[in-house]
């Protein structure tokens, strides 16, 4: 085969990809897939050839956020300098032939699932975006109720007034994924379908809304580990490295 | 019926199986299918008690005296509610059919309630099926499984034509409850298949149907949420809450109990073992035992008292299904459970406080 140019830079470490992995989220949990413990095994050649073996909690999780991961995951990696060659492998998924086939072919979604898919994924993954962005706006807000602002005051601040931390770095960065407001003169509770400020009568269920949707990503999450824990045998997958206490 | 502190709680298992998933009933060709779908719900086990843990071979087939032990004897469940799910694309005779549940039950006068199942692919036959399992073995509810593959599809919406078509059928039929099961796969898969948003339009446009949504709509517990909150006929099927989260994830839990409470309400929640995934026994004993952790991060969720409990347990449960619950089981300061009566009225619409 004629060597790309690609083929002059040296091989990435298998820390610089790992790395790369690590900008892959469960799209439906927004975790990196790393931290899941998805990630089987990453290995490059000094050549330059990149093997990733993906892993899920079950043979059944639902198809189209697997092929997000293992697409994105090719994505992550091939966009590496020095990779030459790489493959993107989920294991012991019912759908791993349709999903392996169709991202080493680039063939899309729809493609991958003749017949039993009409449109890409771009909406699902807004739509899960949209659940992280209420699901981060509860942990940012969080810290500030407790530390004694209420509805009014939360319904005033912008992003640009709040003390800097990783959850609100992470909120940022979701809503600009979006294209939703992200600036620091940006309102911090807004609506994430649009963007428009939350109205003040609404504010109290949309801060309700927020914190049932962090429970039920943290909850997943939760359960995916378990069942990732019990299916590959594994001592423990860790845990989320922010957020909730386990009392175990 | 379990006591405790004085306390007598009757108990319903509105959620339990009796399958047959070994490899002798695996289709040809089908095998990794069946197998893996076992070997799912097995993974799921391993998030209850170590100690009541199996082996993949006796999850796979458990046998009649098992259950009757597991359910009953140790189990504290006065009466349990069979739901079938049929799988036959990858089980030969089903993985968990009316008809084997019924067979098993029958010997057992008093214990079981036979749900049926159908699925709106099924056209004409399906329809004729729906009559004569009703007829066959008195059901009164229905267990739908959104997710299950036919015939090269991979699952319904509950909003759609057939579907609607069906539950008139089953309504007519004398079909009172329906309980919904998501799961990973629905036509067309670029779509999200948990969704439940096809439950909302059901909701509305059949009242008299009650919509129990088992695991609470899991993994989208907050779409489920939303949608409850705003339909009087919508329940809260705790399996898999109880279950998956109680022993292995104690402040989850704390968290998905108090949002349940919030927004549905402890007269629309229900229990279910999910057995054989979880044994009854130490979820009963345990939800018994709990109670909201003394915790600031928990303090603004609402509590759940002996009545709650006994709601939850089987009260509810027994008044979806007309279930007789002696008097000494009743809630003591005249309280009655709050869900919808089996014949009955539309119960007085749910509207979360504060929200």
């Amino acid at each position: 085969m004629t060597a790309p140019a690609t083929s002059r830079v040296r091989a990435p470490s298998p820390a610089q990809l790992l790395g790369a992995l690590e900008t892959v989220r469960d799209p439906e949990l927004d975790e990196p897939i790393t931290a899941l413990g998805f990630v089987a095994s990453a290995t490059v050649s000094v050549a330059g050839d990149v093997q990733v073996r993906l892993r899920l909690p079950t043979y059944f999780c639902a198809p189209n956020f697997a092929y997000l991961m293992v697409a994105d995951a090719y994505d992550a990696v091939t966009a590496l300098p020095g990779v030459h060659r790489a493959e993107v492998v989920l294991d012991e998924h019912f759908a791993s032939d349709a999903i392996n086939g169709g991202v080493a072919a680039q063939a899309g979604f729809a493609k991958s699932f003749d017949g039993e898919a009409v449109g890409e994924l771009h909406q699902l993954r807004a739509d899960f975006l949209r659940k992280a962005v209420m699901a981060g706006t509860d942990q940012v807000c969080r810290p500030l109720v407790a530390a004694g602002a209420d509805p009014a005051r939360l319904r005033t601040l912008t992003l640009g007034e709040l003390p800097p931390s990783r959850p609100l770095d992470r909120l940022r960065q979701r809503r600009a994924e979006l294209g939703l407001p992200a600036g620091d003169d940006a309102m911090l509770l807004i609506e994430p379908a649009t963007g428009a400020p939350v109205p003040a009568d609404a504010v109290p269920l949309h801060l309700r809304k927020a914190r049932i949707t962090r429970v039920s990503l943290d909850t997943n999450g939760s359960i995916c580990r378990g069942m990732l824990r019990h299916r590959y045998n594994l001592p423990a997958v860790p845990q989320k490295p922010e957020g909730e206490e386990e009392q175990q | 019926m379990y006591e405790k502190n004085g306390e007598k709680y009757f108990v319903v298992d509105s959620h339990m199986h009796f399958w047959n998933a070994a490899p002798d009933n695996w289709v040809p060709g089908a095998e990794q299918y069946a197998k893996g779908w076992i070997e799912c719900f097995h993974a799921y086990q391993g998030l209850g008690p170590p100690e009541t843990h199996w082996s993949i071979e006796h999850f796979q087939k458990y046998s009649e005296d098992d259950l009757m032990k597991d359910v009953f004897e140790d189990g504290h469940v006065d009466v349990a509610i069979f739901q079938p799910t049929d799988l036959k694309e990858w089980y030969k005779e089903g993985f968990n059919t009316t008809e084997r549940n019924a067979v098993m039950g029958r010997r057992h006068p008093g214990k079981f309630i036979y749900n049926t199942n159908f699925d709106p692919r099924d056209s004409d036959a399906g329809l004729e099926e729906l009559k004569r399992n009703v007829a066959e073995y008195g059901s009164t509810g229905v267990k739908l499984y959104t997710a299950e593959w036919n015939n090269g599809s991979r699952g319904y919406k509950l909003s759609d034509p057939a579907a609607y078509r069906y539950l008139e059928a089953a309504q007519n039929l004398g079909i009172k409850n329906v309980h919904v099961h998501k799961g990973p796969t629905i036509w067309p898969l670029d779509k999200d298949a948990f969704d439940v948003s096809d439950i909302d339009h059901c909701a509305t446009d059949f009242p008299e149907l009650n919509f129990i949504i088992e695991h609470v709509g899991l993994p989208r517990i907050e779409d489920f949420c939303f949608m409850a909150t705003q339909e009087p006929n919508v329940y809260a099927g705790l399996s898999v809450v109880i279950g998956g989260l109680m022993y292995a994830r104690p402040k989850f839990f704390a968290k998905v109990m108090g949002e349940l409470l919030f927004w549905v309400g402890e007269d629309k929640m229900t229990f279910g073992s999910d057995y054989g995934i979880w044994e009854p026994k130490w979820q009963v004993e345990g939800f018994v035992d709990w109670e909201m952790p003394d915790d600031p991060d928990l303090s603004d969720y609402p509590r759940l008292n002996t009545d709650g409990k006994k709601k939850i347990l089987g009260l509810n449960a027994a008044k979806l299904y007309g279930i007789e619950v002696p008097a000494e089981y009743q809630l003591k300061n005249g309280g009655t459970p709050g869900a919808q009566e089996v014949l009955g009225q539309p119960a007085d619409a749910h509207a979360a406080s504060g929200a």
